[in-house]
């Protein structure tokens, strides 16, 4: 989340879509319920009529995965009615930026697409260049090859007719959500975006949220209170767990995981450290060789050096050009390629997409360790359907580990909340906290590899710094204080003068010369000095909800990100009701200062009160090489604009609005179980998956609860009257869902929540199903939804497309 | 007075343990007192945060007056800015996840070939698993890519997980991982 979950309340209209935050954030509809008793308006987009859709003001549908068709609508009807925030898009924004000759967007494909490598050379997606190397700019919009006259020609062609064709939406109701949500484009307004992984598990996942981030730019909702782009992030600490990049492509603080091509450190500093020409960008990653040393400092200690490039080359790197995701694991599993696998506090067997696939896979392996709570499918699969034990050559070992109140350390919230959590009880017998476990196999990892003289490699595993321990047990908060970072020997930064062993005070004073180390640069501010900023309790007493002194929010404890974007060019707040943050000129003896929430650096307003501009000042943009929020996205791998394609599985054989059906860059693979089936009349039916509120994920977790699973007992799935009455089901019949990559028995719920669709003339039914029942337990509660879901993703994230698939329902 | 509606249980469990509190105005059923009486006078309570969804509401576990016992009962933390004491079904049901005995307590092991679990000891567990890293990264480590190029990685081990969890043992998980020499490292983010 950009904003984050009290945030909420401060909002004028709230559109969630690609989410049913009642169902499955159940505590985020506090705040929705508060704006709404403020005045605030609540829209439900969703193919399904939801808890959330209940409590909506305006509630529509939409067929899954058809998303950027519906917001490529709300684009056009801003740019027609002239709803948006013109000085906001023309200052803030690269709205103005004047694009390059060598872009050109024609019949679905933007300029410079391979077909053969179904890929896109970036570099034509470029912007002109002045004589300093400063992309040109004309902030009056005007320039026929601005990015804003690209955004109104590129979704022109979105129109209610053509909209409502691809997505079953009547007209009437794609014009009532563009006008409600489009009237948060005047100041002092704002309007907000509550979505989920009915936006994420998509092929086009990343292009519906760039979708609404230009929504959210144009009518200048970002920065402000009650505005944002705010993901509703699943897993309790799935925030925490990303940002220390428990990920191929990043380690810890988002920083990149060096490729093959990087020899050196310098090398690799100097590819990912991006460079600006203009003196009024901030250019923020222009620090990223401070935090990539800091970074390798808490890896290896006092072994890290100077002289051998900090320990650069004891970590692995990526081939160029090669993904190493979620899809392409397990298809390397499929195929042979490891003997060895862990899964810690994850169910893969039900999680992913293709789950017999994936089932499939961990019979290739040698060992694998699985670390759990309580038994699951992925632990027990040599014993599942379709298997017999007796063939089934991989080694298991199943690791009882703690529950959350039988340990201590922190989480990170949705809203860059990281909060502390103390421990409560013991665990059970000889069930181990997972920093214990990890502890324990890295000291017995290192005795192996100390005692053996022809060990391969030997060097990174016995210079891994791994001291956080304290009378043998991990000790959290030695490692949150690493992640924090310490002063490695006495230095003066600043004006400031720290003694070695100092922890740092907050990523600002972090060095590029092994002076400092910090095992997460987005996390250091957050253990100081002061204490664990985490465990602070001191609430708010009145304001917008920042509660600035309650537990600790990254980055620097800035609680609204981009939120120099809330102000005025005078530094005045857009929303005088709702200010973030505003410049007083008499604050810090008359020097002048910003107010509020930690601001998104503390440089001056863009112009002084007599309406000079002031040479001091940054663009609000912090993070942006230029300064500039990216309406036009360059760095995406399927196009700087969204463009709507049909799901790898769909029910269409034509797209309307180019001859491009489905992404020309996504992923597919082509084991024997990678079975994709489209306009296949064996499977007419869309098929998408969710959650209920009683169920965790692949239900790990709350199958095994009896209050829970009394309440939600087994697999159901839900459909229309009209469907149920093609099919001949009735409510509560047992029936069979099939894709082209398998079967799941599952009750049939009859419902008016889920309606047909016309889609471009022709009638088309949609169903859903929960993913969170397994073979495992209980006995006959059905097994997991994924067993249905294809192999393919994003082409950006290769997050699996879950969301929108092809499948046939017939009694059982 | 600014009393918090936790001070405010507070007070008035003392009150019922004996201490006289007057003056609050309030007059509750004698048997919701005696239930929180109870637990305020047995019970430890120790502040922490739901391990389901990322809304990150506040709980309050309380445990037997040994401290870090068993847990009696957990609920919404009243004085928690975002969730003000309240919970979902599964929050509410929190206490079930920790007290249930189909939790696996013991290290688990399935031989290849095997039809059954059998009980083995942490000790042996995590020797035979440094073991079986050790062989696996022997036999796939690459120095060099194919173009010649350094590369340093463990082709042969692959590892999820993981969301759930806490931020310190995020790091650690993932620097142990990469110290190996892995590079398939994911988790739940990706999907």
């Amino acid at each position: 989340m950009t904003n984050h979950w009290i945030d909420i309340r401060n909002s004028d209209c709230i559109l969630i879509m690609g989410s049913n935050a009642a169902e499955n954030h159940p505590i985020s509809f506090k705040w929705v319920n508060e704006a709404m008793k403020r005045g605030a308006k609540l829209i439900s987009v969703d193919p399904r009529f939801t808890r959330t859709s209940s409590k909506a003001d305006f509630y529509t549908a939409l067929r899954s995965g058809t998303d950027i068709a519906f917001l490529g609508g709300m684009i056009k009807y801003i740019l027609d009615n002239d709803k948006y925030f013109k000085e906001y898009v023309a200052e803030y924004t690269n709205a103005s930026f004047i694009l390059a000759d060598t872009y050109d967007f024609k019949d679905g494909l933007f300029s410079g697409y391979d077909p053969e490598k179904r890929k896109y050379d970036k570099s034509k997606w470029a912007f002109k260049k002045d004589a300093n190397g400063v992309s040109k700019r004309d902030r009056t919009l005007q320039d026929p090859r601005c990015v804003f006259q690209m955004i109104k020609k590129h979704y022109s062609r979105y129109d209610l007719n053509t909209v409502s064709a691809i997505t079953g939406t009547p007209k009437e109701d794609l014009a009532k959500v563009y006008e409600m949500y489009a009237s948060t484009g005047r100041k002092g307004k704002a309007g907000t975006i509550m979505y989920a992984m009915g936006w994420t598990q998509h092929t086009v996942g990343v292009q519906n949220i760039r979708t609404m981030a230009i929504i959210q730019l144009l009518l200048g909702n970002m920065g402000v209170a009650g505005g944002g782009v705010n993901a509703l992030r699943g897993e309790s600490n799935v925030q925490g767990s990303t940002d220390h990049c428990i990920l191929y492509h990043i380690w810890p603080g988002y920083l990149k995981t060096p490729k093959a091509s990087l020899p050196t450190l310098e090398a690799y500093n100097k590819k990912y450290t991006p460079k600006t020409n203009d003196p009024l960008s901030a250019n923020w990653w222009g620090n990223y060789p401070k935090y990539s040393v800091s970074l390798l400092k808490s890896f290896f200690g006092d072994k890290a050096t100077a002289a051998n490039d900090f320990g650069y080359n004891w970590l692995p790197k990526l081939d160029d050009g090669k993904a190493y995701t979620w899809l392409d694991l397990f298809d390397a599993m499929y195929r042979g390629e490891f003997t060895g696998f862990f899964a810690w506090g994850q169910n893969p067997a039900g999680s992913g997409a293709n789950s017999n696939k994936t089932r499939e896979a961990l019979t290739k392996l040698d060992w694998m360790v699985n670390v759990n709570i309580f038994d699951n499918e992925t632990g027990s699969f040599w014993k599942g359907p379709g298997m017999d034990p007796r063939k089934v050559k991989t080694e298991v070992f199943m690791l009882p580990c703690a529950v959350s109140v039988e340990k201590e350390g922190s989480i990170t919230n949705s809203g860059r909340w990281m909060q502390w959590r103390y421990k409560a009880a013991n665990p059970p017998d000889q069930a181990w906290p997972d920093g214990q476990i990890l502890i324990r196999l890295g000291k017995t990892l290192k005795y192996l590899y100390k005692k053996d003289k022809n060990a391969v490699f030997p060097e990174p595993i016995l210079n891994l710094k791994w001291d956080y321990t304290t009378h043998g047990e991990f000790d959290p908060h030695k490692m949150a204080k690493e992640i924090n970072g310490y002063f490695l020997r006495d230095v003066t930064v600043k004006g400031k003068h720290f003694k070695k062993g100092d922890l740092v005070p907050s990523f600002a004073y972090l060095q590029a010369d092994g002076s400092t180390s910090s095992a997460n640069w987005l996390y250091c501010n957050s253990y100081t000095a002061k204490g664990n900023m985490a465990a602070r309790r001191k609430r708010e007493k009145s304001g917008i909800g920042l509660n600035l002194e309650w537990a600790w929010c990254w980055p620097v404890n800035r609680r609204i990100i981009y939120n120099r974007a809330s102000v005025d060019k005078y530094g005045k707040p857009w929303d005088r009701e709702h200010p973030v943050i505003a410049w007083d000129p008499g604050a810090k003896g008359g020097k002048g200062g910003w107010v509020g929430d930690v601001p998104d650096g503390g440089w001056p307003p863009m112009l002084n009160p007599d309406g000079t501009p002031n040479p001091k000042t940054k663009y609000p943009f912090i993070m942006k090489p230029e300064g500039h929020a990216h309406v036009f996205g360059p760095g995406r791998a399927d196009g700087p604009f969204s463009e709507h394609y049909e799901p790898i599985e769909c029910p269409v054989e034509k797209n309307p609005l180019s001859s491009q059906l489905v992404s020309p860059v996504a992923p597919l693979y082509s084991t024997k179980m990678d079975i994709y089936k489209s306009c296949d009349p064996k499977y007419p039916i869309v098929g998408t998956t969710y959650r209920v509120c009683e169920h965790w994920q692949t239900g790990v977790m709350t199958r095994w609860q009896p209050w829970l699973l009394e309440a939600e007992p087994q697999l159901f799935v839900e459909m229309s009257k009209e469907l149920a009455k093609l099919k001949g089901i009735k409510n509560g019949d047992k029936v069979v869902v099939e894709s082209a990559r398998g079967k799941v028995e599952a009750v049939a719920v009859v419902t008016i929540r889920l309606r047909p669709f016309m889609i471009e003339g022709n009638t088309v039914h949609e169903v859903g199903l929960p993913y969170h029942f397994g073979w495992v337990h209980p006995k006959n509660g059905g097994d997991s939804a994924n067993i249905l879901t294809p192999s393919t993703g994003d082409p950006n994230t290769r997050i699996p497309e879950t969301k929108a698939f092809m499948v046939n329902v017939r009694k059982a | 007075m600014n009393v918090t509606r936790r001070d405010f249980f507070k007070i008035t469990g003392a009150s019922a343990a004996g201490i006289a509190v007057m003056g609050l105005g309030l007059d509750l059923k004698p048997f919701k007192s005696h239930a929180q009486t109870l637990k305020l006078r047995f019970a430890k309570e120790t502040t922490s945060i739901c391990c389901y969804c990322a809304v990150g509401c506040g709980i309050i576990c309380s445990t037997g007056e040994a401290g870090a016992g068993k847990i009696i009962n957990i609920e919404g933390d009243p004085d928690h800015p975002v969730n003000e004491g309240a919970l979902c079904a599964k929050g509410a049901a929190l206490s079930q996840l920790a007290n249930n005995e189909n939790r696996l307590t013991t290290p688990l092991y399935r031989a290849p070939y095997s039809t059954k679990w059998q009980k083995v000891s942490w000790d042996w567990a995590l020797w035979t698993i440094a073991k079986r890293v050790k062989n696996s990264r022997e036999a796939s480590f690459e120095h060099k890519n194919a173009k010649g190029q350094v590369v340093n990685r463990t082709n042969g081990i692959a590892n999820v997980g993981s969301a759930a969890l806490d931020n310190e043992e995020c790091w650690l998980i993932q620097a142990l991982m990469r110290s190996l020499g892995l590079v398939y490292i994911e988790h739940q983010a990706r999907i």
